[in-house]
């Protein structure tokens, strides 16, 4: 039988179960990525950068967003803090991007 | 000195009941003093698959809040000596299992036991990780899928940052890989992920394959843990699997395909 069906069946470019490894691969890599990326330092980042703020302007806990990017070869950090609104222009965005050299 | 076994996979469905009522009952079978716990509040399905469910009067809520104790809650298995099972809580929600209530639970049950294995429900809420976070060793089920293989991987990356272990920054929790549902026919033949797939994606150590197989189904069917058919594939490959985790290096079975007589390719289906 599988001799038959390697002479007379035309080979599909590739096995379903070799798609399926290649497709887990790059899915598992990315959300290893993210989970070694994020749990480490950005919650306690988060808690100074707000100490900080709040040094100056009262803003709360659910005010200040961190998110960190993967781009390539270099990682953006994107900060948002939504300040209180007696100020005209209520929100302002802060972006720091730094390479860290490798692709 | 107890050890906590949790049986986890993330994704529901792939074998993590049947795996936990074949590993106890295989680790009780060899003499250990093994209970098998439920973890799945609101569903609780182990009692039926071990075929005690018309024996369950207290659960593992009920000891939680004090309103039982343990020797009242424990269903003790009438075919292995050494067995005993802590049935989940079919009623309350699973806001019940609180993290001070589980270690206290389990701290009793370490001064009788020998090995105490935590059936975890699917998903990643309260149940799955009350489950594994005080285990020692884990059973990750997995199944030749992506969605299962994918699932089990966030479940490592959950025993790895969120155990008990990696909180207070002990060695890590032992991993064990349990890969079920297997058919190395379709393996070869390229339309099912083979172990050695599965192994290189997730990078754990493999402790066994249950091949697929209709014992299974006819097992849980009539409540008996399907290590104890040991005439079947899937049982002799969850006594493998057990004597493995005991330490004995055994060859894995049941990841080949069978070769076939002449008369049986001639006559017999594919």
């Amino acid at each position: 039988m599988g001799l038959f069906d390697n002479i007379f069946r035309p080979s599909p470019n590739k096995s379903s179960a070799a798609l399926a490894k290649e497709r887990l691969q790059i899915i598992v890599a990315h959300e290893r990525g993210n989970r070694r990326g994020s749990p480490d330092y950005l919650p306690a980042l988060k808690k100074e950068l707000l100490e900080v703020v709040r040094k100056y302007v009262p803003v709360d806990q659910s005010q200040i967003k961190v998110h960190l990017d993967r781009e390539g070869g270099y990682e953006v950090l994107e900060l948002n803090i939504t300040l209180p609104d007696e100020e005209p222009q209520s929100r302002r965005g802060l972006e720091i991007s730094r390479g860290n050299g490798q692709g | 000195m107890a050890t906590v076994i949790v049986v986890t996979s993330g994704k529901g469905g792939v074998g993590k009941t049947t795996t936990s009522a074949s590993f106890a009952t295989g680790l009780a079978q060899r003499g250990y003093r093994t209970v098998v716990i439920d973890f799945d509040v609101g569903l609780r399905n182990l009692d039926l698959i071990m075929g005690c469910e018309r024996r369950v009067v207290y659960d593992f809520i009920n000891i939680i809040n004090g309103e039982a104790n343990l020797n009242q809650a424990l269903i003790r298995d009438k075919r292995v000596e050494n067995l005993h099972i802590l049935p989940a809580s079919q009623t309350r929600d699973k806001e019940a299992l609180t993290k001070e209530g589980v270690e206290r639970v389990l701290n009793e049950l370490r001064q009788n036991f020998e090995y105490i294995v935590c059936d975890s429900p699917a998903g990643i809420e309260r149940g799955a990780l009350m489950a594994l976070y005080f285990a020692d060793e884990a059973l990750v089920v997995t199944n030749p899928e992506v969605s299962s293989v994918r699932d089990s991987d966030r479940i490592l990356g959950i025993l790895a940052s969120r155990s008990r272990r990696a909180e207070q920054g002990e060695a890590p929790v032992k991993e064990h890989l349990v890969l079920a549902r297997y058919a190395p026919e379709r393996a070869d033949r390229g339309d099912m992920l083979s172990v050695e797939d599965v192994l290189e994606i997730l990078g754990i150590p493999l402790l066994g394959v249950i091949p697929e197989s209709p014992t299974v189904l006819q097992s849980s069917n009539a409540g008996v843990p399907v290590v104890l058919e040991d005439g079947s594939d899937a049982g002799a490959a969850y006594g493998d699997l057990v004597d493995r985790f005991l330490g004995k290096n055994l060859p894995h079975r049941f990841i080949t395909t069978q070769k076939k007589g002449f008369l049986k390719r001639l006559f017999g289906g594919g």
